[in-house]
């Protein structure tokens, strides 16, 4: 068993800084995309939201620097999440 | 840790990672009552959310993501030995969700103020679709504020132990799951940003 | 042997202040065992005088609103504080560590806490009964907008399961832990016994499915006391959301109890059978299979409420894909016994009586999966028994062969076998006089939760009822003689069955830190020396 506890090099404060920056360039770009109409704002929350929230989990929360297990539990959960939004819109949609 | 079960840090990572999951599952109900609902009623959705201050709203998201960073920069700031700036940092996590709290209540106080609350008189004379969405805003934004509350709780706590050196350059374990809960708490408000206050 | 045994007090605290406050995951266990042995007999209490009430003399036993409290505290009990934390919170934690090589799991004092978590919950749910509007009446499914209206006091019940949920998750996010950080040198994955893969495969639901009832139940209790309106139609709201919310995790707590149970009967068939196990593999990933696609079928519980008709054939589809896995489990359990040398012995008469009870259980299920008979059966006494023979037949018959195969090595004594094999008889007999005959009632068109029955339902009725004397004679009968083995039993050998896996190694009861030194290990859990590969 390998041990992926062992000897994580994090980065420095730079990179952090830049990730924020980002998300907040993020942030107006949604409210600008809101001002477009529902269309618009609804694609814009559909892409850019799961972009911020991946950023912060892979940066923030420094999935970036774990090993596969970590990464793993995380994309487990979303698939399971997913399916759950999937199956319940077999009814939602379908009614 | 108990005595006879080895130090991990690793396991402590991964028993954190377990417990987010947990919580996102928790929001991710929420956020499936919120979609069959607004699958429901789109344009009552609309038009309630046009009552939502979206100025504060976004305020509050620069602050939140701002606190995210001060945690993230505070553990850096552990593993190079900076004690005082790691101090420093997550004090100001500390007060940035305290100022995201106090927005929150102002936001909630000025509803309350037009009546826009679960079981109002008022609320009761709107269309159903808009009565839900209210009920859904209180729910998420209260669940929402309270692991804000709780997370600055764990927040505080682990300062404690930064200031008692109990958390330290080669012991850091506590910080880094603190911080993780309170980055969980910022991605659920990157999503309840769009939802109540932009898209709808 | 000079470690103590971990039944010996050896901290600065003894008796009950010692027990109360371990992190020993065996005491823990243990502790689990004694709550949970407590509960079942109140909601078998409970359920023999719904049974009793059943009989036309004793109609006027209860007025028409105790049976249903009684019904729904039976369900609630039984769900929430025996089958649901059932084998995992018992032989989980008890084997668990030492079936991978473990000295504990992964967060011992977190282990404990769930314990309270647990005790909590169940003292809560208590309290529910006599307090506020009395007991809830709206049985263990809660259903809105029932529940959002009735005056009883269903808040505090829900509160209760939401705590109980908590203990759930923080097990389930020990046992994962434990299982991916504490197996012992050489201990890889298709090393592991196969107990471990079912309760590993229950502790994923336990976290990925618990929160949502979590959620759930907060919305109830939020909808009763600020009235937001999510699930009230007056409002707006969908009782329909309820019922998708609430079968998401619920449908899913199926297999939270089942599982760990399977895993308990691949470990008594090779070692009854002295082969290896046959299709280890098939086994151990069946467990995720049924874990994972069990997750997606919690529609079907929804065929008749007014769901789309898409969505009705999709989960049609996918409750039926779910019976492979478990079927795969049945032919490899069976095919162990081929050509093994078989010792009969209690735990493998009980285990065999699981696979025989479950697969009536399990069967009966595809029968609803089928859209057009579900539509006959939905509510009736039929699902009653369908689910008595998967949750009692299945989880609680592996209970109980869990709980023979194991005594031994959790007490140091050893039963009277042939008691054993006595109290079976009523067990069995009764079991299927009982639930057989509500199979036959609902195909009949009885209808569940009623209070009083037609005329032509009278005969199945008296034969169930006097069916359920014969069970609960047979489980006095089973742990009378448990219980008298633990005051007056032989010492047990530290190996009585002959098995190969690593509790047997260790001395019975095991010592306190389970091993002196770590166990490497090189091969496969079924090692049995005649047969050479493991």
């Amino acid at each position: 068993m390998s041990d992926p506890a062992t000897a994580i090099v994090h980065p420095g404060y730079g990179t952090f800084i830049k990730v924020w920056v980002a998300l907040l360039a993020l942030t107006g770009l949604l409210v600008t995309l809101s001002h477009f109409g529902q269309t618009t704002a609804v694609w814009g929350l559909l892409i850019l939201t799961p972009l911020k929230a991946g950023l912060v989990f892979y940066f923030f929360m420094h999935l970036r620097y774990e090993g596969p297990l970590l990464k793993g539990v995380v994309l487990i959960t979303l698939g399971t999440l997913l399916i759950f939004f999937a199956l319940l819109f077999a009814d939602v949609a379908f009614r | 840790m108990s005595e006879h079960v080895p130090h991990d840090d690793f396991g402590s990572r991964l028993g954190m990672w377990l417990f987010l999951v947990t919580e996102m599952v928790l929001f991710g109900g929420l956020f499936i009552a919120y979609s069959y609902m607004r699958a429901k009623y789109p344009g009552e959705f609309h038009q309630a959310g046009e009552e939502l201050n979206v100025t504060l709203g976004v305020i509050n998201t620069v602050v939140l993501l701002t606190s995210s960073l001060t945690v993230v920069l505070s553990i850096v700031a552990i593993q190079r030995g900076e004690k005082a700036r790691s101090m420093g940092l997550l004090a100001s996590t500390l007060g940035l969700g305290t100022v995201f709290l106090v927005i929150k209540s102002f936001e909630w106080a000025a509803k309350f103020h037009h009546g826009l609350y679960p079981n109002s008189a008022h609320l009761a004379t709107l269309p159903p679709g808009e009565q839900i969405f209210f009920g859904l805003y209180f729910t998420m934004t209260g669940l929402h504020g309270l692991h804000v509350i709780a997370g600055m709780g764990v927040l505080a706590w682990i300062l404690r132990m930064l200031a008692k050196d109990q958390v330290r350059q080669d012991h850091y374990i506590h910080l880094e799951n603190g911080g993780l809960y309170w980055h969980l708490v910022d991605v659920i408000w990157i999503f309840l940003l769009p939802l109540f206050y932009l898209a709808a | 042997m000079s470690t103590p045994s971990y039944l010996v007090d050896t901290g600065p605290r003894k008796g009950v202040a010692a027990w109360l406050t371990t992190t020993d995951h065996k005491r823990i266990g243990l502790l689990y065992l004694l709550a949970m042995t407590i509960f079942f007999f109140g909601a078998v209490g409970i359920g023999v005088v719904m049974r009793l009430v059943q009989l036309t003399v004793f109609q006027k036993l209860v007025t028409a609103q105790t049976y249903n409290a009684l019904f729904t505290l039976h369900g609630v009990v039984m769900v929430f504080l025996f089958v649901i934390p059932g084998l995992s919170a018992v032989f989980g934690n008890f084997f668990l560590p030492i079936l991978i090589g473990a000295n504990d799991v992964s967060f011992p004092r977190l282990n404990l806490a769930s314990w309270y978590f647990f005790i909590a919950g169940a003292l809560l749910a208590v309290t529910a009964l006599f307090t506020g509007g009395g007991p809830p009446d709206t049985g263990w499914s809660f259903y809105a907008p029932f529940s959002i209206k009735t005056g009883t006091n269903v808040s505090l019940a829900v509160f209760a399961a939401f705590v109980l949920g908590f203990s759930s998750m923080l097990t389930g996010i020990n046992f994962i832990t434990t299982t991916h950080r504490l197996r012992a040198p050489g201990m890889t994955w298709f090393r592991m016994p196969l107990f471990c893969w079912g309760v590993y495969a229950t502790a994923w639901v336990q976290i990925l499915a618990t929160p949502i009832i979590a959620i759930t139940l907060v919305l109830v209790i939020l909808e009763r006391v600020f009235g937001i309106g999510i699930f009230d139609p007056a409002k707006g709201g969908d009782p329909l959301l309820y019922q998708h919310l609430f079968w998401i995790y619920s449908h899913p707590a199926v297999y939270i109890m089942i599982l760990p149970a399977m895993g308990a009967i691949s470990e008594i068939m090779p070692t009854f059978a002295k082969r290896t196990i046959f299709g280890y593999k098939a086994i151990a990933l069946s467990s995720i299979a049924i874990a994972g696609v069990g997750s997606l079928v919690w529609a079907h519980h929804m065929f008749t409420s007014g769901m789309s008709e898409f969505a009705n054939m999709i989960f049609a589809l996918l409750t039926m894909i779910v019976a492979v896995p478990s079927a795969i489990k049945v032919f490899n359990w069976v095919s162990t016994l081929y050509k093994g040398a078989i010792d009969f012995q209690p735990p493998l008469l009980f285990a065999l009586t699981f696979i025989f009870l479950f697969s009536i259980g399990g069967l009966t299920g595809v029968m609803q999966g089928a859209l057009a008979v579900n539509v006959h059966v939905h509510d009736t006494y039929f699902i009653v028994g369908h689910f008595h023979y998967v949750m009692f037949g299945g989880t609680g018959f592996g209970f109980f062969a869990a709980l023979l195969y194991w005594f031994p090595k959790m007490f140091g004594k050893m039963y009277s076998k042939k008691a054993i094999y006595a109290s079976w008889f009523p067990m069995f007999v009764g079991f299927n006089l009982l639930y057989f005959s509500m199979l036959i009632l609902g195909l009949m068109g009885m209808p569940r939760r009623y209070f009083h029955h037609l005329p032509q339902f009278d005969t199945l009725h008296v034969v169930a009822t006097v069916g359920s004397w014969f069970l609960v004679l047979g489980l006095l009968m089973f742990f009378g003689t448990l219980l008298r083995a633990l005051f007056k039993g032989g010492q047990a050998e530290d190996n009585p069955w002959g098995g190969v896996t690593l509790e047997w190694t260790l001395a019975s009861p095991p010592i306190q830190e389970n091993f002196e030194a770590i166990p490497t290990i090189t091969h496969g859990p079924y090692h049995f020396e005649k047969e050479g590969q493991g």
